[in-house]
């Protein structure tokens, strides 16, 4: 879920025939997103393809996902693309999940990547195989290329008015050579039938009949349920157990204990208890005795990390920017705003929690995994199974949700190590308790701003400093941190033009384990960076629409300061024209009923640009959101039903973190446990959403997080205008709005 | 200890712990997994199926307080999905991932069984024990909606 963006790879092809005379293209989709920092990406064997187009003799197309579907759309908006060029009827494509081979696939999905990154491959495999059907045909007849039209899944002649299905041409369409991708003519956009239209998603009917099978519902023959007991203190081991009790529960059949393994996996150990049932389990699991070694995190707590972080912006920090002198010009301020925000831990609570079914024989190993990172998973098995990876079969399954969280293989591996032990196919089951309380979370973070605005309304200077423990840094063999990589250097790519802007960047150290939160560092820049500006707006008497026009300015491109390899700029226009128009379906600036006040917020990230208007009031202490309004622009619209639904369910995660959202830490451990304790919004607390998206030809770009970061910061300056009170820590607290 | 229901219009016998919950029985004892385990506390709702027509928890439930009880679950809704309620949820989009819906679903199609056209407020009163992480509420709202609506036409036809 890292920016780390997959550079300077290329497409290949290949084409030959297999069973049942297929027509087969297979293609590389780069991997827009990795855990790992874009450098050791580059280091990296390149994996030339992660995708196959399969047509059959029966006239069905196939295109075998090389991506996780996780409710972000994938399994619709990626075979939209490659139905589009290959003049398919909808009707005929099917999908399936691509097998782990890490010679063909790479499948890393995260980083609001899949369709930005697979919109040219996919388009040119597509025109590759629809040319390579045109000329079949063309021969078939002996007539010109030029009058042969591809349609609707097959070939029409005009002038004889005749018809050939891709299946009857795909046997002798794959003896062809394929088209230089490079240069395969792509259909006009003008001529698109599927892409830019309203498709259902195409899994939708096997998950409201309950058919659809998500990693926890896999039921290899024989297979045990496995619960494991962690200390309950990150970076705590067992000490020692007695499993005498456990063992003599019903159902319960083997106690094993596990180790910590450390980068990578990043598993805590523990005893598993085995048993036919996963009640079983759970019960054998409360019935074991065991001594914990708590480890060197004990005595962290949430007040603990509040003080490092004051003392870390106490003292001078990293220089992640420095244009200007904005220390200087905020002594000469004759108005100054400062201020401290802070964002707490959060948990991703996925609906499905966390879960791995593995099955380590001799001779090879199986896999049933809802994972972000199947190849990694594979590596992971044959690591443990000391098995060659070729022999690990992952199936990736569907995920009950993920945004993040299974980009990690802490589960994986626990899995790996209990079938090791075992033998026979094992679930590990995650209880919820286990997945609040033993995850990955969206690191904490204190920010203290200043800034000021000049007697014209222009911004004289802007200072950020932040200390935040941080993604990177767990993943540091030192548990070190670069100032420059983007996690915090969101920070210093704001696109309000001021001559004195500095940046600064402490690490906090905390033994609380750290991952990518949907949208990851933009969920606490969005919010800090949105809702300052709005104060200094208000400082300066101005409207907070009107104010963020001006400070952006012109119309030009910023480069992407947190990833200067990458030629990804702002577009200052792009970003301009969502906050006008997210204002004007708002109705910005017309009068409201007493009590209620709208709130603004536009952002740049994943390279799609997104507004919002909340409208809220204050009802018995609590924030009461009526209506959440977007503009959002993320290039060329796929399918904009798709699109519509990321940005809804984006905005209710986003409103989850104004909310509700706080993981607190007391004595190294997590104190919320379930639901009742980390709670979220419900279908009570859901404002109406209305999703703008705009027309564009540029390339489609990021949805599954861009919705996000605008939501906290819109709701806030919503709570400023209708109450004069700012909030600058989240979730938002009663004594706040007091 | 052999416990007897009907699941799904047909008689079930199972021979488990009494305390069982009725969710691991239908998932890792019968194998369907359509209905799902979220939080094991009845605060999610994903495990929801009916118990004589009630949306019921089956999380929380043990398997012997449902003996010679009529349980329905996701599967036993329609053969086909082609459940008023289930065809609004197709039509509206309403999955994401999809981990939640059938719980969702279960609790839709009983509150339609006692409110066959409820308002935003209904359904903001009846639903709001079923979480949605994915934010799929706006649409479960319109599905219910739809659903409502078709029902009525189906009725009056």
């Amino acid at each position: 879920m890292a920016t780390a963006s997959v550079v300077n790879r290329r497409d290949f092809l290949k084409s030959g025939a297999t069973a049942g005379a297929a027509l087969v293209i297979g293609f590389y989709l780069p991997s827009s997103a990795s855990a790992d920092a874009a450098e050791d990406q580059e280091k990296k064997p390149v994996n030339p393809f992660s995708g196959w187009v399969r047509i059959t003799p029966d006239n069905q197309v196939t295109l075998i996902l090389g991506k996780s579907e996780m409710g972000q759309g994938v399994m619709t908006s990626l075979p939209m693309i490659l139905a589009e060029e290959l003049c398919l009827d909808w009707k005929q494509v099917r999908i399936e999940q691509a097998p782990t081979n890490p010679a063909i696939y790479d499948h890393g999905t995260g980083g609001s990547g899949s369709v930005a990154g697979s919109w040219l491959p996919l388009r040119r495999v597509g025109a590759a195989a629809r040319e390579m059907l045109v000329t079949t045909a063309a021969q078939h007849w002996n007539v010109s290329r030029d009058t042969c039209k591809p349609q609707d899944g097959g070939v029409l002649h005009g002038a004889r008015k005749q018809f050939l299905t891709y299946g009857q041409l795909a046997g002798d369409a794959a003896k062809l050579p394929v088209p230089d991708l490079n240069t395969v003519p792509l259909k006009n956009s003008d001529d698109f039938t599927i892409v830019g239209h309203d498709h259902h998603r195409f899994e939708a009917r096997d998950k409201s009949t309950g058919a659809a099978k998500f990693g926890i519902d896999s039921r290899p023959a024989g297979m045990l349920y496995a619960v494991i007991a962690r200390c309950p203190v990150f970076g705590g081991t067992f000490a020692k157990f007695d499993a005498t009790k456990a063992k003599a529960v019903p159902g319960v059949r083997d106690v094993v204990s596990i180790d910590p393994v450390g980068p990578g996996a990043f598993t805590a150990g523990g005893v598993a208890v085995l048993a036919d049932n996963s009640w079983a389990a759970i019960q054998g699991r409360k019935a074991l005795d065991i001594t914990w070694n708590e480890g060197p995190n004990a005595a962290e707590s949430s007040e603990s990390l509040r003080q490092h972080f004051i003392e870390n912006v106490a003292k001078p920090g990293k220089i992640v920017r420095n244009d200007g002198d904005a220390d200087a010009a905020l002594i000469s301020a004759s108005k100054k705003v400062e201020a401290v925000y802070e964002l707490p831990f959060a948990a991703h609570a996925c609906m499905e929690p966390m879960n791995c079914t593995v099955h380590i024989r001799p001779d090879g190993a199986e896999a049933w995994a809802p994972t972000q990172a199947p190849q990694w998973t594979q590596e992971i098995i044959a690591g443990v199974s000391k098995l060659p990876k070729e022999s690990v079969v992952v199936h990736t399954t569907l995920m009950g949700g993920a945004f993040g969280r299974r980009y990690h293989a802490d589960f994986v591996m626990e899995a790996a190590q209990v079938a090791k032990a075992t033998g026979k196919p094992v679930m590990v089951l995650w209880t919820r308790e286990d997945d609040m309380q033993h995850g990955f979370y969206r690191p904490a973070s204190y920010h203290h701003m200043q800034g000021t605005v000049d007697a014209q309304g222009h911004l004289a200077a802007w200072k950020h400093f932040q200390s935040s423990t941080s993604i990177a840094a767990v993943w540091d063999k030192d548990g070190q941190e670069k100032p420059e990589a983007s996690e915090f250097a969101t920070a210093a790519f704001i696109p309000y033009v001021t001559p004195n802007f500095r940046v600064e960047y402490a690490l906090a150290k905390s033994g609380v384990p750290r991952a990518w939160w949907r949208s990851v560092e933009h969920s606490s820049s969005g919010f800090v960076v949105e809702t300052f500006v709005d104060e200094l707006a208000a400082a300066a008497g101005a409207d907070p629409l009107a104010f963020r026009l001006r400070l952006i300015g012109d119309d030009r491109k910023i480069p992407d300061f947190t990833n200067p390899k990458e030629n990804k700029p702002l577009d200052t226009a792009r970003l301009k024209n969502v906050l006008r128009l997210a204002a004007e379906k708002a109705d910005w600036g017309k009068p409201l009923p007493k009590g209620i006040a709208r709130g603004i917020a536009g952002y740049y990230s994943f390279e799609s640009y997104t507004a919002a208007v909340a409208e809220v009031s204050i009802n018995d202490g609590q924030v009461r959101v009526h209506s959440m309004v977007y503009a959002v622009d993320c290039g060329r619209p796929i399918n904009p039903n798709g699109i519509a639904a990321q940005v809804e369910g984006a905005a209710i995660y986003g409103l989850s973190a104004a909310l509700h959202d706080a993981i607190t830490i007391d004595r190294g451990r997590v104190q919320q446990s379930n639901f009742n304790d980390y709670q979220m919004p419900r279908i009570n607390e859901t404002p109406k959403i209305e999703v703008h998206v705009v027309p564009s030809k540029e390339d489609p770009t990021g949805i599954g997080e861009p919705g996000l970061p605008v939501i906290a910061p819109a709701v806030c300056n919503a709570v400023f205008a209708a109450t004069g009170k700012r909030l600058r820590r989240l979730p938002i607290r009663p004594e706040d709005l007091a | 200890m052999a416990i007897t229901f009907t699941l799904n219009g047909k008689p079930q016998t199972v021979d488990v712990s009494p305390e069982m919950p009725l969710l691991w029985v239908l998932r890792d004892t019968l194998n369907m997994t359509g209905t799902k385990f979220g939080c094991g506390m009845a605060l999610c709702g994903a495990c929801t199926v009916h118990i004589n027509g009630e949306a019921t928890r089956s999380c929380i439930t043990p398997i012997s307080s449902v003996s010679g009880k009529k349980i329905t679950t996701i599967e036993g809704l329609s053969a086909d999905g082609s459940h008023p309620v289930q065809q609004a949820w197709i039509e509206e989009d309403v999955p994401q991932c999809g981990y939640c819906q059938s719980g969702q679903i279960m609790s839709a199609v009983a509150l339609l069984s006692k409110k066959p056209n409820p308002t935003d407020a209904d359904i903001d009163d009846f639903m709001s024990g079923n979480i949605c992480r994915c934010g799929t509420y706006q649409r479960i709202r319109k599905a219910i909606h739809r659903a409502a609506a078709e029902s009525g036409k189906a009725k009056s036809a």
